[in-house]
């Protein structure tokens, strides 16, 4: 069995929460002080369950994700909690965090092109996985590579195993990513904005192939993302940042069908339609972010917020509305209706 | 790759004839001629000289018929060292200066690439700042002051090391080849670990790690190989670097390579032992640097040469 110690495909049975983030902080020491990218973060995943977390750029949504992999910046700390199936990733050691990346949780991230290894084949990239978790043989892991590259719509893997990054479009650069982090069955796969750098018909073609892989190899997926396209088609449940703090957490359909928070609204809102004929207006959220260096007391996003009242003045705690939906607002979100 | 290489070579020529036609005629207007050195030599005696040397023709006249002779690959013979020609004076010095600047090439190379990849991993700490600081002094202390001081310091004082000499034999290479070696180490450290670090900065390398890979094997499969392709192009440099240095070194631990040759014959107004140096070394050069861009191919898979 593996040095980790999990016998994977059992741990449903366990009953032990696939990943369960508790109180996540990341910090930056940076020249102008100590930036909070995120602040007091909870969530669980269940084992299956697709998580995408949602937010505009600076959110902390995807210094989450690198966080949980250990992967943060030299400047860059988490504290708090993040367990998976009962272990505290944050308190790995490096050979104890590496027998989890790539094995049990695997990444991909936003730029196929940069995040591919321009001076190796894609054959070289993805055989050193399954020598490293698997100790396969090169003959037994070139199979194993080739029959991954086929799930991923690889036409002719045999030639195109020896080729360089280079020589791959975008997309299929993505989708060797995809299959690169499949390679060991990974219980959950965390997607790093897996479609921002693609082209629209690209985009489509990435989002159906991640929704069939998931329902054929049962892996969750934590999906980070600030395009609500992808979320509908992939995720179960929905989690909101806003400088870097939860603001509304549900299952996907209460998201999008029964906002409470007014970030979310507004999000939901500034989604161009194509469905609008005629006289359609975009609808941006006016107003930028707050600056982590310097966040004004209260909510963060009182400044932005259409509802704001004077008790926002005070930071709202997170309630649970209804069983499953989490807000952080004085408000219940009847009124955005 | 082949088309690519021969035209490689057949521009050698043209660059080839310009540095000959470049140093003929600086080294000519140079004042001073190669017998001025002699002793109160009576008027016949000089016109013979220049006579049997071809110095009475005119300039040009000159140019062309040094241009002949190395067609034939005949350097012609040296003014200064009777009996011997630029051809067997070459082939004298320059396996003593190939050994030691071979030598110092290699020290440089792997202690440059070492030092730089360890500050790179240390990235600002004590260890860092002192191998930096280390090959900053490298880089601008000139080797005139270097060797003495290392032989000040190693044969005088403790007497280990010959002062200078030549003889086949580690003893008299080592204080030449560090004293060579050491500002182009200092370099290549100084561009490793500028490279190392942007290298481990980009989106692969996270890649690399997401995969699980231990970070030494991160760093020896994913980020060695785009660290080095700077300091593979800094090679033709290099070489430059050392023959100019050579030079130096030579004249200073009295080692009878093409540097001291090369040193007594400008001096002298040599002319043709001078040209021939300038010439042979200015060929080493071209095809050096030609190797080294076909490594640099060789390295990166998306250079294609056509």
């Amino acid at each position: 069995m593996r040095k980790f110690g999990y016998k994977t495909r059992s741990m449903a049975v366990t009953g032990k929460k696939l990943l369960e983030v508790e109180q996540l902080e990341v910090v930056f020491e940076t020249r102008d002080g100590e930036v909070k990218a995120v602040n007091k973060l909870d969530f669980s995943m269940q084992s299956g369950e697709t998580l995408a977390i949602v937010g505009e750029s600076g959110s902390g949504k995807s210094q989450t994700a690198l966080a949980i992999m250990k992967l943060l910046a030299a400047n860059g700390e988490a504290r708090g909690a993040a367990r998976f199936y009962g272990r505290n990733l944050l308190e790995m050691t490096a050979t104890e965090i590496n027998e989890v990346r790539g094995e049990h949780i695997a990444m991909i991230f936003q730029d196929p092109t940069s995040s591919l290894n321009p001076y190796m084949t894609i054959e070289e990239q993805m055989l050193e996985v399954l020598m490293r978790h698997r100790k396969m043989s090169r003959k037994d892991a070139r199979l194993r590579v080739l029959e991954m590259l086929t799930q991923v719509d690889i036409p002719d893997p045999q030639r195109r195993i020896r080729q360089y990054p280079h020589e791959y479009s975008g997309g299929m650069q993505q989708r060797v990513l995809i299959a690169m982090g499949l390679l060991c069955q990974p219980e959950l796969l965390i997607a790093d904005e897996p479609t921002t750098a693609l082209d629209v018909t690209v985009q489509d073609q990435i989002k159906r192939l991640m929704r069939e892989l998931k329902e054929k190899f049962n892996t969750s997926i934590l999906l980070i993302t600030h395009d609500l396209g992808v979320v509908a088609g992939l995720a179960d449940k929905v989690l909101v940042m806003y400088a870097g703090q939860l603001v509304e957490s549900a299952p996907v359909d209460e998201i999008f069908y029964r906002p409470r928070h007014p970030y979310t609204a507004a999000l939901l809102k500034a989604v161009p339609r194509l469905d609008q004929v005629g006289d359609y207006d975009m609808h941006p959220i006016p107003g930028n972010p707050p600056n982590l260096l310097n966040l004004p007391k209260g909510c963060p996003f009182r400044n932005r917020c259409e509802m704001a009242f004077d008790a926002c003045k005070q930071m709202p705690q997170v309630r649970e509305v209804v069983p499953g939906h989490r807000l952080r607002c004085f408000l219940d979100g009847d009124a955005l209706k | 790759m082949l088309n690519y290489s021969l035209r490689r070579l057949a521009w050698a020529f043209p660059t080839l004839l310009l540095l000959i036609t470049v140093a003929f005629f600086m080294i000519r207007v140079a004042p001073g001629g190669p017998f001025d050195s002699e002793k109160n030599l009576p008027p016949e005696i000089q016109q013979n000289l220049n006579a049997k040397y071809h110095l009475d023709e005119p300039l040009v006249q000159q140019y062309f018929r040094y241009l002949g002779q190395i067609l034939r690959f005949d350097f012609g013979p040296s003014f200064q060292y009777r009996d011997w020609t630029v051809n067997q004076l070459i082939a004298r010095g320059f396996p003593v200066s190939l050994s030691i600047g071979a030598l110092a090439m290699l020290l440089s190379f792997t202690l440059g690439v070492g030092i730089g990849t360890m500050a790179a991993l240390r990235q600002n700490n004590v260890l860092d700042h002192g191998l930096m600081g280390f090959a900053m002094l490298g880089i601008s202390i000139p080797n005139f002051v270097i060797a003495p001081l290392l032989i000040l310091v190693i044969s005088v004082y403790w007497g280990w090391l010959p002062s200078g000499g030549w003889e086949w034999n580690w003893r008299n290479m080592v204080l030449p080849v560090i004293t060579l070696a050491m500002p182009i180490t200092a370099y290549i450290a100084r561009l490793m670990r500028g490279s190392m670090i942007e290298v481990l900065h980009s989106d692969f390398i996270r890649t690399a790690r997401a995969k699980g890979l231990s970070e030494f094997t991160v760093i020896r499969r994913h980020a060695m190989k785009p660290a080095l392709l700077p300091v593979i192009s800094f090679m033709g440099p290099a070489l430059a670097g050392l023959i100019t240095g050579s030079v130096v070194i030579e004249k200073i631990f009295a080692i009878p390579g093409i540097g001291s040759f090369f040193v007594q014959g400008a001096m002298n107004r040599d002319y043709t032992l001078v040209m021939g140096v300038v010439i042979f070394y200015g060929a080493l050069i071209i095809l050096f640097n030609f190797l080294v861009d076909l490594i640099y191919a060789w390295l990166n898979p998306r250079i294609h040469y056509k």
